[in-house]
């Protein structure tokens, strides 16, 4: 039970985080709206309160002093520079690994936890040193104005108007509780206004018509009476008018306007804070400086109606629609419905097709209409996995932080079309890609920054990742712009692990793509942070799993790109159904270039059993497939159609297949559980007959096939030659 | 066949009899709990995996899903079954992933008292103690109780 609780806790933490990570990284971009700042604290606050309920004590430690700090910030008693946004960037960083060590285990860096605690602690004044529990207020202003309620506390007489909504109630907030901690802080006395309740017939049970005016005297500073209602903000109205500090806080409201820029001459909010304060006066930020109105309403509101406003202006951002959050499993059955649906589709046009009827067209202007509403269906469903890349571009933004902070060199992260919609498991099987790309960019791109001036680049390398749709499919390109591929290096390299011939002349891409080849990476040494001996083909071949392709291209002393295109979605692609071996089979659309059909003038032998297609004057290696995949043929007969298909490397190879029947849409069911990894096959899919056909795998079934493997490392040597 | 109702509550519990179906393979009679079996289908044929080894004949289509059917006889070291429309596949349940077992043709559903099951005597050929549980004898005749998680756990460790 417990165990579920925290799971939904580390799920709101990574959406907190996510949040605190967007928001410091608007403020790092020049943006110092306070709603942004009050996004980022209640973000942390959040995390600290859930951490404190399940006993995460270091996390608690840590969010707190991320927080204290923040509130500082919050407050306007310290200025934002550019060191302390890196500190908070970097501390994001670190709560990230926090909530990841709480979640599943392992260890922090101890060094690096010290060091940010240290950092932090230099920024927090010194009576915030204890560790309490102590829940901070939400709104702005009221935190200006406490600069005027200084350490010495005098006794201060506040008017609070509190009168709960509906839905306070129906979340199980209690106001007797709320009032027993105003109690706690000195005297209170409460009036209960029942104007508002309606005679007896008319009553509605849910309904909340009570309201209270409590007059506190108390020593304790307004933030204090403030935090009471934290919980129930945006569900009650309220109004807390403190004797004194109406002033003060237009004064400060004055500065606070001024100092982000002005706030809207026009009276009117801009938004309404939500329904919800419908009769509290309009935040304060919202109101023109100076704080125009005798009845001093903008005090009186505090900064409380802020939060919801703050709110708004988040969801807005991130869209304003509600959400719903649904178990992935549902989303899945529901994708594998659609699927069958769309291969019932089919079998069904088939099946009319085979109707000895003389007049079928009603019939198929039917199945037509059938078909657009599958393949609408499908797209919706499609559409609900599909997820903007943003989250994974932020996570992208903290690598390279870490990278940077890592190599001591400056860089950073540009995104663009981070609300790119890419299915949710490319997504997620992007991340470790991308990462190992952008530490490269780092690691081996940006040069340092002495070195930068050098060359009259600016100090700060700059690294840009995007995200576009592009016909179909999604395209993600990392560009730096740093020093460029090292070619002579990298052949260097190459030749000494063996992977081309030392005399070998290789084009500047193929040498580029060398940085693709299995078991090289350049750099000299394993360093922490890129090389870990892996290199980019492990980057190559992710992106492969997911049906894409990469890219690299690069200019001396400009930078490099690197290219991913991805299929848009994972269950779906474009085949085209061949048969090989009396067996029905798919390859995928796009690793083909072109198809032909083969006559005996094209093959010529080349030894014993090489075979080679010429095609328009240039001759490229034959590859069975049928022979690939150990599938007997029943008759002798050669195979009559040729798919030509290019590998990563450029390589053109001819795959040799019986016939083409069609092209087509296939829905992919993975192997997976079914058997364990075929060589040549990438997964299967149902036909419209209902007959399972597999869907190849080019790029396995070239490797497979050792006459082509043989004459792949053949033309490597007579290139070198 | 009937229980003897004994005075024990214990051995009442063990008198209870479970259903088994019985099925050929390669001449041999061999059965399963009824409660492992999901469906048994006509034999259709199958998608040939490549690579494959000689006792997993292929994928099928098993309402949407992609399932593998895996020649019992084979399997057991027999003859391979020769596949014909007359032939059966049963579908059981392996970890939740349905599996389709090519038999000769399905017997009977037989009830069985736990207590008649005989330990699998024992033989040369260390395949047939793991994937037979025990037997028993029906109507004169000797059936196999299948280890239904060996046989089919198997294969993944092949492929």
């Amino acid at each position: 039970m417990s165990g579920s609780i925290q799971d939904t806790f580390f799920e709101e933490c990574e959406e907190l985080l996510e949040a605190t990570d967007e928001g410091l990284s608007a403020i790092e971009g020049g943006d110092h709206n306070p709603e942004v700042v009050n996004a980022v604290f209640r973000a942390v606050h959040s995390i600290k309160g859930g951490a404190g309920a399940f006993g995460l004590d270091e996390l608690v430690a840590f969010a707190h002093r991320f927080e204290t700090v923040f509130d500082e910030v919050r407050a306007n008693r310290m200025e934002l520079d550019e060191p302390l946004i890196q500190l908070l960037l970097r501390s994001c960083d670190h709560l990230y690994n926090l909530v990841a060590v709480a979640r599943d285990g392992g260890e922090t860096d101890q060094a690096h936890h010290d060091m940010l605690i240290e950092a932090l602690d230099k920024y927090i004044p010194e009576e915030e040193e204890d560790l309490t529990f102590e829940p901070m207020g939400l709104g702005g202003p009221m935190d200006v104005s406490a600069i005027d309620i200084p350490a010495a506390p005098t006794e201060e007489t506040y008017q609070i108007h509190f009168r709960p909504l509906k839905d306070m109630y129906s979340t199980g907030n209690e106001p007797i509780f709320l009032f027993q901690a105003l109690q706690e802080m000195g005297e209170l006395s409460i009036e209960l206004d029942v104007m508002e309740l309606p005679g007896f017939d008319s009553i509605d049970p849910e309904e909340s018509y009570l309201s209270w005016n409590l007059t506190l005297v108390t020593t304790e500073a307004r933030s204090t009476v403030e935090a009471v209602f934290e919980f129930v903000e945006g569900l009650c109205e309220l109004s807390i008018e403190g004797a004194g500090d109406a002033e003060a806080d237009a004064a400060a409201l004055a500065a606070l306007e001024a100092a982000f820029g002005g706030a809207p001459a026009d009276p009117t909010p801009v938004s309404e804070p939500a329904a919800m304060v419908e009769e509290t006066p309009a935040a304060p930020f919202e109101q023109p400086a100076p704080a125009p109105t005798p009845e001093a309403k903008p005090e009186a509101s505090g900064g409380k109606p802020a939060a919801p406003k703050a709110e708004n202006a988040k969801s807005e951002q991130r869209g304003p629609n509600p959400t719903l959050r649904v178990d992935l499993e549902r989303v899945d059955r529901l994708i594998n419905a659609v699927g069958e649906l769309i291969i019932n589709h089919s079998m069904l046009a088939q099946q009319i097709a085979n109707l000895d009827v003389a007049d079928v067209r009603d019939v198929e202007t039917e199945l037509e209409g059938f078909k657009n509403l599958a393949r609408d269906i499908q797209e919706g469903v499609m559409s609900i996995r599909a997820q903007p890349v943003k989250p994974l571009f932020q996570r992208m933004a903290r690598i390279v932080r870490e990278a940077s902070s890592a190599t001591g060199k400056t860089c950073k992260l540009v995104t663009e079309g981070e609300n790119t919609e890419v299915d949710k498991t490319v997504i997620e099987r992007l991340a470790d890609p991308l990462t190992h790309i952008l530490r490269n960019a780092v690691d081996h791109g940006i040069e340092k920054p002495e070195d930068r001036e050098g060359t009259n680049k600016d100090r700060v390398g700059e690294i840009r990742l995007t995200a576009s749709h592009r016909s179909g499919s999604v395209c993600i390109e990392v560009k730096d712009d740093g020093a460029g591929v090292n070619r002579p290096r990298v052949k260097q390299i190459a030749i000494e692990k063996g992977l081309i011939p030392e005399n070998a002349e290789l084009t500047d891409s193929e040498i580029d793509n060398l940085l693709f080849a299995p078991g090289f990476s350049t750099a000299k040494e394993v360093s922490n942070l890129s090389g870990r001996g892996v290199g980019m083909d492990v980057v190559k071949n992710a992106v492969t799993g997911l049906g894409g392709r990469i890219n690299i291209s690069s200019s001396p002393g400009k930078g490099s790109t690197f290219t991913i295109i991805l299929p848009l979605t994972l269950a779906v692609m474009d085949g085209m159904v061949v048969s090989v071996a009396d067996q029905t089979m798919v390859v995928p659309i796009t690793s083909i270039v072109e198809t032909m059909r083969g006559n005996d003038d094209m093959i010529n032998n080349l030894g014993a059993d090489g075979t080679l297609l010429s095609i328009r004057g240039s001759f490229v290696p034959i590859c069975d497939v049928a022979g690939a995949l150990g599938l007997e043929k029943k008759d002798d007969q050669p195979p009559g159609v040729y798919l030509l298909v290019e590998t990563e490397t450029g390589q053109r190879s001819a795959l040799a297949v019986d016939d083409i029947h069609d092209q087509r849409q296939v829905v992919i069911k993975s192997l997976d559980g079914v058997c364990g990894e075929i060589a040549g096959v990438a997964a299967a899919t149902i036909l419209g007959d209902g007959k399972i056909a597999m869907i190849l795998d080019p790029e396995s079934i070239l490797a497979t096939s050792p006459a082509v493997g043989a004459f792949d490392t053949e033309r490597r040597m007579s290139n070198a030659s | 066949m009937q229980a003897e109702v004994k005075s024990n509550d214990q051995e009442v519990k063990h008198a209870q009899f479970s259903e088994f179906v019985s099925f050929t393979v390669a001449g041999q009679a061999f059965c399963l709990k009824i409660t492992q079996i999901r469906e048994i289908r006509r034999w259709s044929p199958v998608t040939i995996l490549p690579h494959a080894p000689s006792d997993v004949l292929g994928v099928m289509n098993l309402r949407g899903a992609v399932i593998p059917i895996y020649d019992l006889s084979a399997r057991f070291g027999l003859e391979t079954t020769e596949a014909s429309e007359r032939n059966v596949v049963i579908v059981v349940s392996s970890a939740g992933k349905p599996v389709g077992l090519l038999a000769e043709s399905v017997s009977e559903i037989i009830s069985i008292n736990p207590e008649e099951i005989q330990e699998t005597p024992p033989v040369d050929s260390r395949n047939t103690k793991e994937y037979i549980q025990g037997i028993i004898s029906h109507d004169e005749t000797m059936v196999r109780i299948i280890n239904l998680d060996a046989v089919i756990s198997v294969p993944e460790q092949v492929l």
